[in-house]
């Protein structure tokens, strides 16, 4: 059994309550650190444990706190992440939904940490019931003098509030966000200036995902080295997995990283192997923007090393053979599964959630849909597949923000590792009318007309 | 989400309303009461049939100081805000990838013949919608879908018909009050 730091209370009955999380140790890291630390030595901790950012970029929490501006003088806010969109990933909101009290604590530790007294939790509007349960137990922890004015006779005061989006994946961006808790639409911020220097109403702001602050309480109490002595090399401490697709188990997995792939997908104690025993295809391991990787370097890299869940490994070889960790959206497909049809699902994705500020975005990723939807429904050209290429090339890096990538990527690394698949359905239109065309017929057993056609 | 109605609203901004209006407004420093504006729109469309008319979305700009135009650029950018009357009971299945590889889009074909409605489309009683959304974060439950403030997951063809019997018995909370 792996260490559990996030999931180790949930199962208690009655955790969801004020009084049943405090009976279990709940609010102890805020009497620690404000009674005995400094916000400095509360940051030092997190510095020290190498949290990194549990929302999909990776960038260390304790970093992002350090750049927080403190000379201005002007008000400092911590906002909290919880927009919870990327496909794949469904683990903020387990935690949110089941152990509220937790991010809570989290919150108010993280912010005395960045001397802030007025902090928000911004979570996706579909998440209405989660949204509404944050804000009872923010109700609880108000009642109970872990909020407001002069905390524990600290001097500390916080107050802390819930705000729900409206249905927009692009408000998962930080500056998008923070445009969002503003009362606009959610169009990304040209960076610099990052919102450590001018983020919420133009204050100094950092902005932590949910799992990241989660994980604050357990540093606190535990010593930052502790945490990072959990894990492997620059991947320390434990990662909420989402898996979901063709799995026998799918759900939110607590992991020590550094467990191997090949272990998480088989393994009771997570995935419990695929289902109906058939065989893997692909694996998308963190979030559908990240690369797809196919079989043969799914449970290897392709220098011959057992694949393992950290940042690290899974994006060994690069875009070239590997992939990332991204938010821990563990999607996983088995023969059945047409890539095609899933680029296209993706695109589509992103094309929908586009904000439409960069050209490049904005239109490339309908582009990306339309093409991809005629391949798949029997109508692609040869040439459509050097087109898509050029298409996402154009997209990646000449946008604000990072959504112009995450719809390349999926696109590029479809093309690069399944490239057959997409001359399959331009050469034989009349073999993938159904749209569950590989469930009788995957794809290994028609790959030969391929192949004859290509001699 | 979806066009610009001209349908005439009744717009009833009760005691009950403003109050839940003005502890949300309190979230925000006196001078940013815009900030305010996400959530009292969902607040504002839970209390009106689920859409916001022109005059409705007017009538929140007049609470938050703000122009009009500052709530129709905002409701026109986010989808969980409907710009026309929809079926009271919209059933938002997600269609993106995770939801496909555990068969969403037989379930989304099965539920369109069983209320005999396209994609997008209202029943002619009002009662149903059938909309295709995009990534729900319950990707581990699949195939899901969203009616008001809640989720039905781990759906089959058996649980979808359960779900519309409760819905026409009116057995099904909309809204988490």
């Amino acid at each position: 059994m792996g260490r559990k730091i996030l999931l180790d209370k949930i199962n208690i009955p009655g955790i969801k309550t004020y009084e049943v999380y405090r009976q279990n140790g709940g609010y102890a890291s805020v009497e620690k650190a404000l009674k005995q630390m400094t916000p400095d030595e509360v940051t030092e901790e997190v510095k020290t444990s190498g949290i990194r950012g549990r929302g999909g970029a990776g960038f260390p929490v304790g970093m992002k706190w350090s750049f927080i501006d403190k000379k201005s003088g002007n008000p400092r806010h911590l906002v909290c992440n919880a927009d919870e969109s990327e496909p794949g990933t469904f683990k903020d909101r387990y935690l949110m939904e089941y152990i509220p009290h937790l991010l809570i604590e989290g919150m108010i530790t993280s912010s005395y940490a960045l001397g802030a007294n007025l902090s928000y939790i911004y979570i996706r509007g579909e998440y209405m019931w989660v949204y509404k349960i944050l804000e009872r137990a923010i109700a609880e922890a108000k009642a109970a003098g872990w909020l407001g004015k002069n905390i524990l006779g600290s001097g500390y005061d916080l107050d802390l509030y819930v705000q729900v989006g409206g249905g927009a994946y692009i408000c998962g961006e930080e500056t998008a966000l923070i445009e969002s808790l503003e009362g606009k639409r959610g169009n990304p911020r040209i960076k610099p200036p990052f919102p450590a220097v001018k983020g919420l109403w133009q204050n100094p702001t950092v902005v932590n995902n949910v799992e990241s602050i989660s994980a604050v309480p357990w540093i606190v109490m535990n010593t930052g080295a502790e945490y990072a002595k959990i894990g492997i090399e620059r991947s320390t401490g434990t990662k909420l997995i989402s898996a979901s697709g063709h799995i026998k188990n799918p759900g939110v997995y607590e992991i020590e990283l550094g467990v191997s792939v090949e272990e998480f997908i088989n393994s009771d104690e997570y995935c419990g192997g695929m289902i109906d025993d058939r065989p893997l295809k692909a694996l998308v391991p963190g979030g559908s923007s990240v690369p797809i990787l196919p079989a043969h370097l799914i449970y290897k890299t392709a220098a011959g090393t057992d694949r393992l869940m950290t940042y690290e490994s899974l994006s060994d070889g690069g875009f070239a053979t590997g992939s990332m960790l991204g938010s821990g959206g563990f999607i996983v497909y088995n023969d059945t599964t047409c890539i095609v049809r899933n680029t296209w699902n993706f695109s589509r994705f992103y094309h929908h959630e586009s904000c439409g500020q960069c050209t490049p975005c904005r239109e490339g990723t309908g582009w990306l849909e339309k093409i991809l939807w005629r391949i798949e429904n029997g109508q692609g050209r040869e040439e459509d597949i050097e087109l898509l290429w050029s298409i996402q090339s154009k997209i990646e890096g000449n946008t604000i923000c990072p959504l112009g990538d995450a719809a390349s990527w999926p696109v590029a690394a479809a093309i690069r590792h399944f490239k057959e698949e997409f001359e399959y359905h331009i050469r034989f239109p009349e073999k993938i009318k159904n749209r569950d065309h590989f469930v009788a017929e995957p794809f290994d057993k028609v790959r030969h007309l391929v192949a004859k056609q290509t001699v | 989400m979806g066009e610009i109605s001209n349908i005439k609203q009744n717009i009833n901004i009760s005691e009950a309303l403003m109050a839940r209006i003005n502890e949300l407004i309190s979230h925000y420093p006196e001078d940013k009461r815009k900030s305010a504006l996400l959530p009292v729109l969902h607040e504002v469309q839970d209390a009106h049939d689920n859409w916001l008319s022109i005059e409705l979305q007017d009538k929140v700009a007049e609470i938050l100081h703000i122009k009009p135009v500052e709530v129709y650029e905002v409701v026109s950018f986010y989808t969980m805000f409907n710009r026309r009357p929809i079926g009271k009971y919209m059933f938002e299945f997600c269609q993106t990838s995770c939801c496909v590889t555990r068969g969403v889009e037989n379930l989304m074909d099965y539920a369109c013949e069983k209320l005999g409605v396209g994609i997008g489309e209202t029943t002619a009683d009002g009662m149903f919608e059938i909309r295709g959304v995009e990534c729900l974060g319950a990707c581990g439950y699949a195939p899901m879908l969203q009616l008001g403030d809640f989720y039905h997951e781990n759906l089959s063809k058996e649980k979808f018909d359960q779900l519309v019997e409760d819905c026409k018995a009116g057995k099904i909370t909309l809204h988490d009050k």
